[in-house]
């Protein structure tokens, strides 16, 4: 850092994190958990926009019954790119590498991650896998779907299955230096008196999600490194014309992706529990439930996989198991989604855009969620398998629940990150387009999926078109929704009102220092005294019977915006 | 664009009216739920909102520890009987009839093959009498595909070196779709067919007028057999050579990614140079017929591979 | 010298070493499910067709396996000296076994690259000149080469650590007595040693009881 770059820095941000050098290779060599965030930041936006244009051009296809913007090898690789590139390169890594980056050593008290250098090397691995990712795409990515079932996927496809296979491998090994990296951390940086049960509930998602990343992703790994085997170096592994398994490759790559969308979908867990409270100047309801539900998610979640197998062949004993393993993986979603609504209850709640995200995102997640429930029920998804009934449920959740979410978390966490307030009025706006133009894109798709209208179809029968017309207009009007945040925030970084410490009252530890924080976080290690959500006092709340109230709230319920 | 809105598939299987019962019951219950959770929300949410007169400060002291437990053994045994109920049916649905009439599927990039009892041989299209239970016996000879029927709510993948089964019985005379339901390549879009259900009398009809092929076909039938054709290109061979049905005049994807049509002079090199052009997937094991065969010879055996066309396995 | 060894974000040494020791074990953990899911496809399909596997698997080269084996366990010997002297101070003794377990580690590397001569001389790679026929032997084969492959290139990284650590300590860059990569290396050492205790079996004695 030069003396001159410094110059060119705002004055208030000489102190912060932001102010510790501004030329490019300041930012590629720093180890600051703050900057990788944002580092990560900026790339899973500009993969974002690139699953999104894909499936653009998919959704202009769909809008007539035949085939007329695309051959069919390339709609084929258009949905394999998406799903390929958002599960993977959005949203496995959305709300973890940024905010869960960003914030976890400030809502424990800590000056950095416990390992700053394996930190940027994840984020290097993840640009490296980036790369590979565009590579193959320019040059043909696999016709596969992101689920690279075998026989298909080692023999007969024909686009580069192995180098799409090969982007994901090497994405993983970042997924997993983030999971150890969250977990050493989280063991060994918590401040004085952090106890675990004074953890935030976002700390608590991002532990159980890195428990997940760290014990699945490797079973994905060798699985497509298998895959990849089979079929460049001709090694027989899953070949059924030599006494090989087809499912095989199913149950390994199920063992992953189940518990693959709980990576996707407990940070959005967290940040909502972070936000509620906030916006309704409320405790959560439930600690302690909320807590434990996180862990039963990730645990259960490792014995259910065989529910995306219910026709592919697998006995009819396994279905049952894994049908009613599903239903019991749902409970804790369904106590998470009670106790975010009890929340409210008795609360003094406000409006932000943030909080319109995680109300939306509640009830998005619940209708998918639920939608979930119907797929565990073997005999519906027999008839529902593999058609947009499953395409809508998992949008639901993922993009109705997680994308609201982590725009939930942008809203809340923006001034922390940026020491800048985002327009309000354009930021609820944008909420409220997205909340609408989502159901307008995915509710079609139940009524399509139980017609019988399967996924990955390029051509279909007629009388399905009004419904792929509205779900395409709805396409429309939710990038617009994506691409408005994209403006306005750019817009506040230059031009925002100044935010101060904090401008929502909130009390979580992030909260307790300097927005944007300094380098090292803390100008003195914190001492913590009490829990995270200390909004009102502690005889109000349901858990009143135990805990006497240790200190005094930050805001007492009612006080000023 | 199309008059009318389909809401719902109509209901011709037996099964059907089961599934569509199971799956109002969840609906009905998860409305129920998801609109209290709404009504919740939103009723919260405007109650209270800053600023507003409702009654704040303590809890009463029904909301407590108790509630959290309440709500949570609830939603068990709410999931626990809704599992119970999806899985008595599956039960009783999964085991076909003893009398139920078995036709044999083969599935392929991109093409359904069926097989009645009797012998008749069908191309994307499987005729079947109302009331009768039919098992389906499939397999697959490249990749997973899978045999989906929206109006029987019946969905089966259908893997290669494996057989899997299931059955329906129809209960709607009428043509319905099959389609593929699971991602199989290329045309996975456009492996269709349809299921043609008749009446028990038309049925009959319709079994007895399947015609015979025709004598230079078989002819080149027998040829097949006595020059080793079949050893590999028979369904059941252990070679992995492409199975002929259906094969002419269809697009045909090479090994060096052209796309040729099947026509008479495809066969022709085929069978002459069979290195000259190798089909995707498959290793250039052919041997070369050039002296074996007459030209006579080869007009029967094209006739023959025309004949697979519709219908028929060598 | 002890003040060099620590690092940003810690305030102590034994802090630090603690946090390297737990994310080595959490890395190891991810090891397990991925050499797991492999163990696992392997057991499936020899459950499904164990005559063949049985068979194929005595075509694979007996002494050569054991004889890995061997040189493995001494490796991990002398690595467990390299750390402990470490920890006690006697820098030297810790730099000479850290590299007697490289040299050990390349032996393997030797013998292996040997054995998959013959093996490739013997017509052992799966495929169309495949020496064996069998259908499902060669899936066995396909599993020995991924699995001794995967192997072979842990080993090799666990070379380079070694080695690394051995250097840069001869140089004086490094020192290893409160250095938090000694153990951490040394656990990563040992479990690939494992790996191979386990693969051994799998590979070498199943035709052979
Ligand atoms: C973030 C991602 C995410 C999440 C969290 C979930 C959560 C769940 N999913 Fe989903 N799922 C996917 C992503 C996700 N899923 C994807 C990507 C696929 C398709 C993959 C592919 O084939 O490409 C899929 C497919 C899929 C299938 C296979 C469908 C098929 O291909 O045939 C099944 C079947 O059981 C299923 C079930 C469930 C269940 C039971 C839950 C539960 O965890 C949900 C729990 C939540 C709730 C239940 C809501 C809250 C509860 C209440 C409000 C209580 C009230 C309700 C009642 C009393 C009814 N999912
Ligand atoms: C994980 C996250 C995720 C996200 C965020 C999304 C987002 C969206 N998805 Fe995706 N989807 C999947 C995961 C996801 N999807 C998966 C896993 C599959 C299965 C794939 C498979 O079958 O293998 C799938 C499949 C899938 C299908 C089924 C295709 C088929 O089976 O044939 C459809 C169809 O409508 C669809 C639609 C959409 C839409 C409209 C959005 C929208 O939310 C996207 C909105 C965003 C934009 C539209 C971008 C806005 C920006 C621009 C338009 C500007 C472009 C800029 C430049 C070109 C410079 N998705
Ligand atoms: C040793 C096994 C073998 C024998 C014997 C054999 N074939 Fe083939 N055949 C193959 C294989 C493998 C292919 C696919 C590779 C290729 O195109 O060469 C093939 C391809 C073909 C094709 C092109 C198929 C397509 O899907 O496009 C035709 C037509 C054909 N064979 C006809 C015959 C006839 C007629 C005979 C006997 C006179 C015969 N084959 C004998 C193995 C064999
Ligand atoms: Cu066959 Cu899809
Ligand atoms: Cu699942």
């Amino acid at each position: 850092m030069t003396d001159a770059a410094l110059g060119r820095v705002p004055r208030e941000f000489r102190r912060s994190y932001l102010g510790e050098g501004s030329t490019l290779l300041s930012w590629l060599t720093t180890t600051d958990h703050k900057r990788i965030a944002i580092l990560y930041a900026i790339t899973i936006t500009v993969f974002f926009f690139i699953g999104g244009a894909a499936i653009g051009i998919v959704r202009l296809e769909l809008m007539t019954p035949q085939a007329d913007v695309v051959s069919a090898d390339t709609y084929n690789r258009l949905f394999t790119m998406h799903g390929v590139i958002m599960v993977w390169f959005f949203l496995v890594p959305s709300i973890p590498t940024t905010f869960g980056n960003f914030l976890l050593p400030l809502m424990i008290g800590a000056p950095d991650m416990a390992f700053p250098r394996l930190n940027l090397l994840s984020w290097y691995v993840a640009l490296l896998a980036g790369v590979i990712a565009i590579v193959a795409i320019v040059t043909g990515v696999g016709d596969t779907g992101w689920t690279f079932y075998t026989p298909l996927s080692t023999e007969y496809a024909t686009g580069h299955v192995a180098w799409t296979a090969l982007a994901i491998f090497v994405m993983g090994f970042s997924s997993i230096a983030t999971g150890i990296n969250f977990i050493a951390t989280t063991h060994m940086l918590r401040a004085p008196g952090m106890t675990w049960f004074r953890l935030p509930l976002f700390v608590w998602a991002m532990y159980a999600v890195s428990i997940v990343m760290v014990l699945a992703t490797p079973v994905l790994a060798i699985t497509l490194l298998l895959v990849m085997v089979e079929r460049v170096l001709g090694l027989p592994i899953f070949e059924s014309t030599l006494g090989g398994d087809p499912l095989l490759f199913q149950h390994l790559f199920w063992f992953y992706s189940h518990p693959a969308v709980y990576i996707m979908i407990l940070p959005a867990m967290g940040v909502a529990s972070e936000v509620i409270p906030c916006f309704a100047r409320r405790r959560v309801f439930g600690y302690a439930f909320m807590v434990y539900a996180m862990i039963a998610i990730a645990g259960i979640g490792f014995m259910v996989w065989g529910h995306h197998m219910f026709v592919s062949g697998q006995s009819n004993f396994a279905n049952l198991v894994f049908s009613f393993l599903s239903f019991v993986v749902a409970v804790p979603s369904a106590i998470k989604v009670f106790n975010w609504t009890a929340t409210l209850y008795r609360g003094q709640i406000t409006f932000e855009a943030a909080m319109l995200y995680a109300l939306g995102f509640v009830g998005l997640f619940a209708l998918g969620g639920v939608t979930g429930l119907m797929l565990a029920c073997v005999p519906i998804d027999i008839h529902v398998t593999d058609t947009y009934f499953v395409v809508a449920h998992f949008h639901y959740i993922m993009v109705g629940g997680t994308v609201s979410a982590f725009f939930a978390g942008l809203h809340y966490w923006w001034p922390k990150i940026t020491g800048r307030l985002y327009p309000e009025s354009w930021a609820r706006f944008a909420a409220i387009l997205m909340f609408f133009g989502f159901n307008f894109t995915f509710f079609p798709q139940f009524i399509l999926g139980y017609l019988g209208m399967p996924r990955r179809y390029q051509v279909y029968p007629p009388e399905f078109q009004a419904y792929h017309v509205m779900s395409s207009m709805g396409a429309s009007v939710l990038a617009a929704a994506y691409l408005l945040p994209l403006g306005y925030l750019m817009w506040s970084l230059f031009w925002g009102r100044k935010a101060g410490d904090n401008p929502w009252g909130a009390t979580g530890l992030e909260w307790q220092t300097s927005s944007p924080p300094p380098k090292r976080n803390f100008l003195a290690t914190p001492r913590v005294m009490a829990g995270p959500y200390e909004y009102h006092p502690a005889e109000e709340s349901p858990e009143a019977a135990g805990a006497p109230m240790s200190r005094e709230p930050h805001r007492s319920q009612g006080g000023g915006a | 664009m199309h008059a009318t809105l389909p809401l719902f598939p109509i209901e011709a299987s037996v099964q059907a009216g089961r599934t569509d019962e199971l799956f109002f019951i969840v609906l009905g219950m998860s409305v129920v739920v998801l609109g209290v959770v709404a009504a919740l929300v939103i009723g919260f949410a405007i109650r209270y909102r800053r600023g507003s007169p409702a009654k704040r400060g303590p809890l009463p002291p029904l909301i407590s520890r108790e509630i959290e437990i309440a709500w949570t053994a609830g939603t068990l045994f709410t999931f626990l009987f809704v599992f119970w109920w999806a899985s008595s049916l599956q039960l009783a649905a999964k085991a076909p009839p003893a009398d139920a009439m078995p036709i044999r599927v083969l599935a392929k990039q991109w093409m359904w093959k069926m097989e009645h009892p009797n012998g008749v041989r069908e191309i994307n299209t499987l005729h079947v009498p109302i009331g009768r239970p039919v098992r389906l016996i499939m397999t697959s000879q490249d990749v997973i595909h899978s045999f989906y029927v929206p109006v029987f709510r019946m969905k089966q993948d259908v893997l290669p070196g494996r057989t899997t089964t299931t059955w329906f019985q129809a209960t709607r005379t009428g043509t319905f779709r099959l389609e593929c339901a699971e991602f199989c390549g290329t045309d996975h879009a456009r492996m269709l067919g349809s299921i043609v259900v008749m009446s028990a009398p038309d049925f009959a009809l319709w079994s007895e007028a399947q015609p015979e092929s025709d004598s230079l076909a078989q002819k080149g039938a027998a040829l097949f057999r006595t020059l080793g054709c079949s050893g590999c290109h028979a369904t059941q061979s252990a070679v992995k050579a492409p199975d002929l049905a259906g094969l002419y005049g269809r697009a045909v994807r090479l090994a060096d990614g052209r796309t040729v049509k099947a026509d008479d002079a495809y066969i022709r090199d085929s069978i002459l140079q069979p290195l000259k052009d190798i089909v995707a997937g498959y290793q250039p094991i052919m041997p070369s017929f050039a002296g074996a065969v007459s030209d006579a010879d080869l007009q029967d055996l094209i006739a023959y591979v025309r004949s697979l066309k519709d219908g028929g396995t060598p | 010298m002890s003040d060099a060894a620590l690092r940003e974000p810690w305030e102590d040494l034994h802090r630090q070493r603690e946090a390297a020791r737990l994310g080595m074990w959490v890395f190891l953990a991810t090891e397990v499910l991925f050499f797991g899911g492999l163990f696992l496809g392997y057991s499936a399909m020899r459950v499904a067709h164990p005559a063949a596997f049985a068979e194929a698997a005595r075509e694979t080269r007996f002494w050569f396996g054991s004889a890995n084996l061997a040189l493995l366990m001494t490796s991990s010997a002398t690595m467990t000296v390299a750390v402990r002297g470490a920890r006690a101070g006697f820098a030297g003794m810790a730099r000479w076994c850290l590299l007697m377990t490289a040299l050990i580690g390349i032996g393997f590397i030797a013998v292996k690259g040997v054995e998959y001569h013959l093996d490739l001389d013997d017509g052992l790679w799966p495929g169309p000149g495949f020496a064996l026929g069998m259908a499902p032997g060669q899936i066995f084969w396909g599993f020995y080469w991924v699995m001794t492959g995967i192997h072979a290139v842990h080993l090799t990284i666990g070379i380079v650590l070694v080695l690394r650590l051995a250097l840069l300590s001869w140089r004086g860059l490094i020192g290893l007595r409160d250095n938090p990569q000694m153990p951490v290396v040394g656990l990563y050492w040992h479990f690939v040693d494992i790996v191979w205790m386990c693969l051994y079996p799998l590979l070498y004695l199943v035709g052979r009881t």
